[in-house]
């Protein structure tokens, strides 16, 4: 992986933007679902499917794609906006988010939408579901040819079952397994730090035998430091730490928990359009 | 009499009969799967010798997996290892598996239709002396709700052996769950042999056990699980009594043998149902519903009637709990009662 040069970095930026857009339009159409944490996470999920996943939406079941594992589920609006941006489905699709007979159900379902890796939704399993394929992967000595890479939130670090899956990856030394987590710093009733406090949540990572780097989730150079970085572990599981604002892009919304479930209204969404567009016709 | 026609183990009624537990019929049975298909994996939590999964651990470390005391990630990690074609065996006392893990289960393991098979040892009142907390007596009725999951309940070792085997056999595309993802309970004590290696043996399908000499049968007995020798030394007993019944062995409790439970019902008008679970969402219930459906008959439920269990040895707790085969016999004697009153 070289350095990313500025027209890349301008394309994600965009990809990012197309990103959020949709998945305003995609909620106010629901009439339900979760705001803060997929705009949050817009900026990743550009990074990782216009960057750096090994993927062909022209081909969903290639053997040796990277799988990306989105263990809170609840997140979807940006899983499902990123796959149709980038050819797995059209994007006319995400308005049936949420909506009876549709593919793309409120929390993500293989059955339905077959390009999606896993079905989540409770959390705290997309770790270990994570930790599995790895290992498999390094029984059957794969574990160079794809990464697995688990998207999770910092919520549900609370969830004992994350934290019966991060001594198992750190006992396996899988370190063709990726986590990321959000570390968006709010659950549904507050500040992580009120409702469960998880700092100092590196130690706790590292003291678990993991490989830890902490980044800023919005900063494309520092994603692609940080990446470059955990390709390069050979001993260990490795942890990005990503420092997000929930609902970032648009300023009403961001470092608000109450957007953390709640989807905008028809106005809402119309002021965030707009917002969104105006940072999108920046050069 | 006997229905030798499944080439059942002669010496069911010697008092010598041996005696094996049902688990180590699992065990033998994944050794033997693990040799037949590389990909079979097996994972337990912290209770290698008790699951039985030494056998396959010794011969495959590398494909064996040990989780700890952690059954939520038990199932979890065997869901992902699933998802890159391995076969994953999970194992521990039903109590915490799918005791404790029953939401991973269902949604990472049913909803995500990964084919793991759960294991649960050690299940059923005759854990004995440790106690109500050991005792999963729930496990059925937790497991059968689940769409998408297969439940079996093997009646001895050599069923176990078999049903392991079965398990690792390709998902039939036509039907909704044989065999995907499956649950497989199975118990401590040692247990008479009542089949034979020449038995006959499909998921999904029950058997006759045992039929009258002649004509038909009055009740008909349906049990699963690790109390069919005392249904079949019932049937024995209440045979000498010129009371004509006929013993089905439901191992199998999803997918159920609807029409065979059925035909059951239509020969004899009254069934008994037997097995070593809360009598609340078991087998028992099961074939309720089945009945329920298609043809109503009286029932009488042999089973734990929603209590907890306590410490003691296996026969006494079946003694204690009314799951022995007087209570059977009296079972069998009271639906006849109601059948002709």
């Amino acid at each position: 992986m070289i350095s990313l040069s500025d027209e890349k970095i301008k394309e994600l930026k965009i990809k990012a933007n197309d990103i959020r857009q949709s998945i305003i339009s995609m909620l106010v159409e629901a009439k339900s679902g979760h705001t803060a944490g997929p705009l949050g996470m817009a900026d990743i999920f550009a990074f990782l499917y216009f960057y750096i996943l090994k993927h062909n939406p022209k081909d969903p079941s290639w053997e040796d794609r990277d799988r990306l594992i989105l263990s809170n589920g609840h997140i979807c609006p940006v899983l499902y906006a990123s796959m149709a941006h980038s050819g797995y489905f059209p994007i006319e699709e995400l308005n049936t988010l949420r909506k009876l007979g549709s593919r793309l159900q409120g929390h993500p379902h293989r059955e339905y939408l077959p390009f999606v890796e896993n079905s989540s939704g409770p959390l705290g399993s997309g770790l270990s579901q994570s930790a599995g394929m790895a290992l498999a992967d390094k029984i059957d000595g794969k574990e160079n040819s794809r990464y697995i890479y688990c998207l999770m939130s910092d919520g549900e670090l609370n969830e004992g079952n994350s934290w019966e899956a991060i001594m198992f990856a750190g006992k396996n030394k899988l370190n063709n397994l990726i986590a990321i987590v959000d570390r968006n710093n709010i659950q549904i009733d507050g500040n992580t730090e009120k409702v469960m406090p998880l700092e100092p949540l590196a130690d706790k990572w590292r003291s678990f035998n993991w490989y830890v780097i902490e980044v800023n989730g919005h900063d494309f150079k520092d994603l692609n430091e940080a990446f470059k970085d955990a390709h390069e572990v050979f001993n260990k599981p490795v942890v990005i730490i990503a420092h997000t604002i929930p609902g970032k892009g648009v300023k009403e919304f961001e470092g608000d928990y109450k957007w953390h479930g709640m989807p905008p209204n028809k106005e809402q969404g119309e002021m965030a359009l707009n917002e969104l567009r105006e940072i999108g016709s920046r050069p | 009499m006997l229905n030798q026609k499944l080439k059942l183990n002669p010496k069911i009624f010697n008092e010598d009969v041996e005696q094996i537990p049902i688990r180590k019929g699992f065990g033998i049975g994944l050794l033997k799967a693990g040799e037949e298909n590389e990909n079979v994996i097996a994972l337990c939590a912290d209770l290698v010798e008790s699951t039985q999964m030494n056998l396959f651990a010794e011969k495959f470390p590398k494909r064996f997996i040990e989780m700890g005391v952690a059954e939520q990630n038990l199932v979890t990690v065997a869901s992902g290892m699933s998802a890159m074609g391995k076969i994953p065996f999970c194992s521990s006392y039903a109590m915490f598996s799918p005791g404790r893990n029953w939401e991973q289960i269902r949604t990472t393991i049913a909803y995500n239709d990964r084919k793991v098979i759960i294991v649960g040892s050690h299940a059923g009142i005759s854990v004995g002396p440790d106690g109500g907390t050991h005792q999963a007596l729930e496990d059925i009725a937790l497991m059968r709700v689940i769409p998408n999951m297969d439940v079996i309940s093997p009646c001895d070792a050599i069923e176990a052996k078999k049903v392991t085997l079965e398990l690792i056999k390709t998902k039939n595309p036509a039907s909704l769950s044989l065999s995907g993802p499956a649950y497989l309970r199975l118990a401590r004590e040692k247990t008479p042999i009542i089949t034979t290696e020449e038995t006959p043996y499909e998921i999904g399908k029950s058997q006759i056990y045992w039929i009258p000499d002649i004509g038909l049968a009055q009740v008909g007995i349906i049990v699963t699980g690790s109390l069919t020798h005392r249904a079949l030394l019932a049937a024995k007993e209440l045979e000498s009594r010129g009371i004509k019944t006929k013993v089905m062995n439901l191992s199998s409790i999803v997918p159920i043998d609807k029409e065979a439970i059925v035909s059951l019902a239509k020969e004899c008008k009254a069934i008994v149902t037997v097995e070593e679970h809360q009598v609340n969402g078991g087998m028992g219930s099961a074939v309720a519903e089945v009945l329920a459906g298609n043809y109503p008959v009286p029932i009488e439920f042999i089973g734990v009637q929603n209590l907890f269990g306590q410490s003691g040895t296996p026969d006494e707790l079946i003694k204690h709990y009314h799951m022995d085969v007087p209570d059977i016999i009296l079972a069998v004697e009271k639906v006849l009662k109601r059948k002709t009153s």
